[in-house]
């Protein structure tokens, strides 16, 4: 028993104003059910939960449309012109916008904005490679390591190290400089080549993270094996972060594409693509600085809607704001 | 601390040469002959090509081409380029300009990037963060070439308020527009880390004790937000000293600036394989030991490291 | 402002005594306050027309579960209500002011100089990047300290002695990983003190302690606030630990205050419901195991005639023996190559009897967990062995092994981390039987039905997600999902610890049930000795990985043989109360 150091020991006295007994009235039997399930709504998965709360802002929407109609573009140009990108006529050169040809002729008289369109492709076909290709491997790595742990950790993370040490766009336009055969999947698989290690790192950590999980626990103790617990278990739990760089790295590959394409060691001129075309309209900055708006317009509206969709992906999927 | 130093420079090692080896197998180990390919259309003559694979050690087996390529990193002797010169005074000409722009552009990103960063965090949600955001957007969206080219015509030639281009020697004002191009993807970033950072910090259970024990509004955001606030600002901004110089090379092409980039894409161009191998090492080199001395600034700004 | 700074020592050492103060009028008095939470789906009230009175040098505590608006209540106090909530109606006066719609200044002004905090987590609560001293010098020199950097440092040590800490002037130089939770919070305790306040909040302030701690830092507590005649507001959800601190008590629930006066007499005698509940569910207060089966065999007659044709009483009566158990970790040292061994678990012998319960108790780091991981076969023992009805489990082989995994299943503490956020109810307790190949879909499909009816949740739980349910239901879902394939014994890894009082109760009464009808073996690993008494027909006393003392729950309670069990016993908030105040 700790001292006594009240004037009331034992509440045998009376009380001070103030601090006399008090019971509340029992009201609405709300406390019969100390821990009752709802079962009024629908159940809510998590991804559900993200859902909802994406599509309640107006960011989610302005960056989903931009993100489907440069999907379409790129998919099918045709339905937006009946023009082709490389029928060009240098009597029309630099040329002014006319009917038909609502943002007027490039240096060489083709029509920018048959070839704005069609210079959605390539960005698009590239930024997708790339982050597929990244996401794959990169996920693989960073699970493997971080789940096994032991040396394939050691030899996988020093590897991460080692690609890491190398500056994307640098490595990009070393190698690039030295391929000959430059096709959309070169251009990706070069990008992937140096862009995979961000993401093992965050697979890495979130696994890390994910593992010591007790329901990662509980299913080891049922005896299921760990190939499996990667798979069922832990993958899914690490997939939030993935996702969100994911979009982001997709927004950030289609830039590095046109970096390079800009340099003239990325795509061939033979391809259509907003970074050679911004670098063919380089030659008349000073005369006709418009021309070189319309590709650049496009290629930032692009990677602008991936972006946006990044940061609305990553505040609905925020483990800190979903845990209360 | 003195371990943890040796255990992290004892890490670098293998990095480097896992690194250095990448480069130098991706330039050296392709199909095509580089030098087949020297001398335009016509070629060099057998007997030429002969003497230069000899001096370049191209006639050795990969690995010892690769080895002897370390000593001479080691030795800081790089050899000479296919023109003559020495490329170890190719690389002393080229670097110090790209320094400084590096430098001036990372100053301008921290001071503006932690001060509009700092801002938006204090007020999330609000107006000013809203706009915050959607601007640094556009700044990661819009690709340097394009920043560049716009920054040249508005600035440049409409404006007339800075030089267009800064060639040989290039002043302070000259840089200026080219560094604050070459800041303006980072900046986006360091904006957006210190308000993710600084919002999140707002809410820790410290800074909540720290105002419940009597300090005022400005000694809590000083003391504690911004301070806990910036350790992963800072080591951000360390990484970023090595992505500034290789970002450079279109930053200089843009501006027409003889550093580290314009002789790399000049190297590039002419097929100098030995010159481009030589300066992305160095390159390589800058942006290992500017991670390292973000690792050493972050056991100097959080004492939980430091004997890690 | 009546408030005093002693700087010179006579103040602080208390030689000169607490100053008089007038105890007549109170000093805070919180009238009908309305507090609420702007939310996505519109205001949420979280205190409704709370009523409080505190006067100069009393000890009062709010005593309530998560969620009933007691840490709300005492942050609106000092003006630091988290996120979005704020003040919507009613009073706050302090020292005769009012609070509510005060100037922020004025405000800021009362925090640390007439009002201290002493908050909940130590280990959240102080800035990782500053040293300990720095972070007291900031409390005095926030609130008006004068002097020169000499009398500053001598302050600063002598506001952590008081609290409490030894060899503080070197202590001061440290940074808070280099402090032990306890220690943190004496350091806290310390700058919540510093200006000397009239009142100290002190919010839950040794709930993330060990038990042995937490009673020494509440005894300190006590005598620096007696000593200096500070009020005392105490938030706990330990009905048994507010009943022994405080003077004066009020129950909440849901943001009402349900029950408020002198604290004895509301233990003694209490009126509403929820507080009658709550006395009754207290661990700390109950003085028997629960009676189950008698008072819960309601349960339907059909689920315990499936249980009924196994044979629980089969096999001998020791389900599980460990015999010298040990458990050596290597931990890495700074230096390239170098390590320790860590001795986790030292040589640890005991039997889990058929049907029986036996508790293993022990403070953080005592080795309970390791044990219990080994006993699950999912930590290898360094030596001595594990036998399950006197099989080794070292000597399984991969098959037998698996099929060891039907017989004994875990649940464990952290209601939030037990069940895989992505799968569904249903996924989760029908894993354990798709991996063991029971059944086809539809007869598991109803063995998931028949497990949801066992822990008494409704079948149209089953297409929810983990996030819709409250930790009390996880850990209902835990416990099905062990029961699933049937196992003899369930190791329960501080299964309860995280739940609120009377969710607890409910989860032991439900475990209390299964055991009866299905003949469950328990081992049960907790910090909390007034659980045990609940539940634990053995008790296994751990300390630094070695087993201190081992008896039967009774004579552990009744007659304790070593001083650390007694120790234990002696930190059981309200320990004292039981004897002479219930039962008595």
């Amino acid at each position: 028993m700790p001292e006594n150091r009240y004037e009331n020991p034992g509440g045998s006295a009376t009380p001070r104003p103030g601090q006399e007994r008090y019971v509340a009235p029992v009201d609405e039997g709300g406390l019969g059910a100390v821990d009752a399930v709802r079962t009024d709504d629908a159940p809510t998965s998590l991804w559900r939960d993200a859902w909802l709360q994406m599509r309640s802002r107006w960011l989610f929407w302005v960056s989903a449309v931009i993100i489907v109609l440069v999907v379409i573009v790129a998919a099918f140009p045709g339905l937006f012109t009946t023009l082709s990108p490389r029928v060009c006529n240098l009597s029309q050169a630099l040329e002014p916008p006319q009917p038909g040809h609502p943002f007027g002729f490039d240096r060489q008289g083709c029509d920018i904005y048959t070839r704005t369109i069609f210079g959605a492709r390539a960005s698009v076909v590239v930024g997708v490679l790339a982050t597929t290709m990244v996401v794959v491997f990169g996920t693989a790595v960073g699970a493997i390591a971080g789940y096994y742990g032991k040396w394939f950790d050691t030899i996988l993370s020093r590897m991460t190290d080692i690609f890491f040490a190398i500056p994307l766009v640098l490595a990009a336009i070393v190698i690039m400089s030295v391929t000959t055969n430059r096709t959309s999947f070169t251009v990706a698989f070069v990008l992937a080549l140096f862009g995979w290690p961000q993401i093992a790192r965050i697979t890495r950590g979130t696994v890390l993270s994910v593992k010591n999980n007790e329901f990662v626990t509980a299913a080891k103790s049922l005896g299921m094996g760990r190939g499996r617990i990667l798979w069922q278990h832990v993958l899914p739990n690490s997939a939030a972060p993935i996702i969100v760089y994911a979009t982001v790295a997709l927004g950030q590959f289609i830039v590095a594409e046109a970096t390079l394409s800009f340099l003239g060691i990325g795509l061939p001129p033979s391809t259509v693509s907003w970074g050679g075309d911004i670098s063919a309209a380089q030659g008349a900055i000073r005369t006709a600085p418009e021309i070189l708006l319309y590709p650049a317009g496009g290629l930032a509206l692009t990677v602008l809607g991936f972006m946006m969709m990044g940061d609305v992906v990553r505040d609905a999927l925020d483990p800190k704001a979903r845990k209360r | 601390m003195l371990w943890y130093l040796g255990r992290r420079l004892l890490q670098v090692i293998p990095v480097f040469l896992g690194a250095t080896l990448l480069l130098y197998a991706m330039v050296f180990l392709r199909p095509g002959d580089p030098v087949a390919a020297l001398g335009g259309e016509r070629g060099l003559p057998e007997s030429v090509q002969e003497q230069i694979r000899a001096d370049y050690n191209l006639d050795q087996p990969f690995i010892v081409q690769y080895l002897l390529f370390l000593r001479g990193v080691v030795t800081l002797d790089f050899g000479v380029d296919f023109r003559g010169r020495e490329i170890t005074e190719v690389i002393a000409n080229a670097f110090p300009v790209t320094i400084q722009l590096a430098l001036m552009a990372l100053v301008i990103e921290a001071v503006f990037g932690i001060g509009f960063g700092l801002f938006a965090g204090m007020r999330k949600g609000g107006i000013f963060d809203g706009t915050a955001l959607v601007i640094s957007l556009l700044f990661i969206a819009v690709p340097t070439f394009v920043v560049g080219f716009v920054m040249q015509i508005v600035v440049g030639v409409q404006l007339g308020w800075l030089p267009v281009s800064a060639g040989r020697d290039p002043d302070f004002v000259s840089l200026l527009m080219p560094a604050l191009v070459l800041a303006a993807v980072s900046f986006a970033y360091v904006l957006r880390l210190t308000r993710t950072s600084v919002a999140e910090n707002l809410s820790a259970d410290y800074v909540r004790t720290a105002r419940a024990r009597g300090l005022n509004r400005s000694q809590v955001t000083g003391r504690h937000v911004l301070r806990n606030s910036l350790i992963p600002v800072v080591t951000f901004l360390g990484a970023d000293i090595g992505a500034l110089m290789s970002g450079a090379i279109i930053t200089e092409g843009i501006f027409n600036i003889n550093g580290v980039g314009g002789t790399l894409y000049d190297a590039i161009i002419r097929g100098e394989s030995v010159t481009v191998v030589s300066l992305t090492t160095v390159l390589v080199l800058v942006y290992i030991g500017a991670n390292l001395l973000v690792d050493l600034l972050y056991a100097a700004l959080d004492p939980r490291i430091r004997y890690a | 402002m009546t408030t005093q700074f002693p700087v010179t020592n006579e103040g602080a050492d208390g030689t000169t005594g607490p100053a008089p103060v007038d105890t007549s009028t109170p000093l805070l008095e919180i009238h009908d306050l309305e507090i609420s939470f702007t939310t996505g789906s519109g205001e949420v009230q979280a205190v409704r027309g709370a009523d409080l009175t505190v006067y100069p040098g009393q000890s009062v505590a709010i005593v309530g579960e998560s969620g009933s608006g007691k840490s709300t209540t005492a942050a609106a106090i000092i003006d630091l209500l988290p996120g979005t909530g704020k003040i919507t109606g009613g009073s706050i006066r302090f020292d005769g002011r009012e609070l509510v719609g005060a100037p922020r200044a004025e405000k800021e002004a009362l925090r640390g100089r007439a009002i201290g905090l002493v908050p909940q987590d130590p280990m959240s609560n102080l800035n990782p990047v500053w040293r300990i001293g720095t972070q007291v010098e900031e409390a005095l020199k926030a609130n008006g300290f004068k002097g020169s950097k000499a009398d500053l440092r001598a302050r600063v040590a002598e506001v952590l002695a008081e609290a409490g800490l030894p060899d503080a002037a070197r202590r001061s130089r440290q940074y808070p990983h280099e402090f032990s939770g306890g220690m943190r919070q004496r350091a806290l305790i310390g700058i919540g003190l510093a200006a000397r306040p009239q009142l100290l909040i002190a919010d839950e302030p040794t709930s993330a302690l060990d038990v042995t701690v937490q009673r020494q830092i509440l005894d300190h507590l006590e005598g620096m606030t007696r000593d200096l005649g500070t009020a005392l507001l105490f938030i706990t959800h330990d009905l048994g630990l507010a009943a022994e601190r405080a003077e004066h008590l009020l129950v909440m629930f849901k943001g009402k205050v349900v029950e408020s006066g002198p604290a004895r007499e509301i233990l003694a005698d209490p009126r509403h419901p929820y507080t009658q509940r709550l006395v009754a569910s207290a661990p700390s207060l109950a003085s028997r195991r629960i009676q189950t089966a008698h008072v819960h065999g309601e349960e339907s007659p059909e689920l315990l005639a499936h249980h009924a044709d196994e044979p629980p009483a089969a096999g001998p009566a020791t389900v599980v023996e460990t015999k010298n158990l040990s458990k050596v970790f290597q931990i890495r040292g700074p230096r390239p190559g170098s390590s320790t061994d860590f001795t986790a678990v030292d040589d640890v012998s005991f039997t889990l009897g058929r049907g029986r319960t036996l508790a293993i108790v022990g403070e953080s780091g005592s080795g309970k967990s390791t044990v219990a991981n080994m006993v699950l076969g999912l930590l290898e023992p360094t030596s001595g062995s594990v036998e399950f009805d006197g099989v080794d489990l070292a000597s399984l082989n991969a098959k037998e092994a698996f099929a060891f995994r039907r017989r004994v299943q875990p649940v464990f503490q952290n209601p939030y981390g037990s069940l895989d956020p992505m799968f569904s109810i249903f996924r989760s307790i029908e894993e354990p039987l798709r991996l063991h190949s029971v059944g086809s879909a539809k007869e598991r499909e109803a063995r998931v039905r028949e497990l949801l009816d066992m822990v008494s949740l409704p079948q149209s739980a089953m297409r929810r997600f983990p996030n819709e349910l409250s930790g009390g239901q996880r850990q209902r879902i835990a416990i099905a999902r062990a029961l699933a394939l049937k196992p003899e014994v369930i190791v329960l890894d501080e299964a309860v610890s995280a739940l609120d009082v009377l969710v607890q109760a409910q989860v032991l009464d439900l475990l209390g049930d299964l055991q009866t009808e299905l003949g469950l073996s328990y081992l049960f690993i907790t910090h909390d000795l007034a659980v045990v008494r609940q539940i634990a027909d053995d008790v296994v006393v751990m300390q630094n990985g070695k087993v201190v003392e081992q008896a039967t729950t009774d004579e552990v309670f009744d007659s304790p043989r070593e001083q650390y069990t007694r120790d234990l016993l002696a930190a059981i908030p309200g320990a004292g109360l039981v004897g002479d105040e219930i039962a008595g």
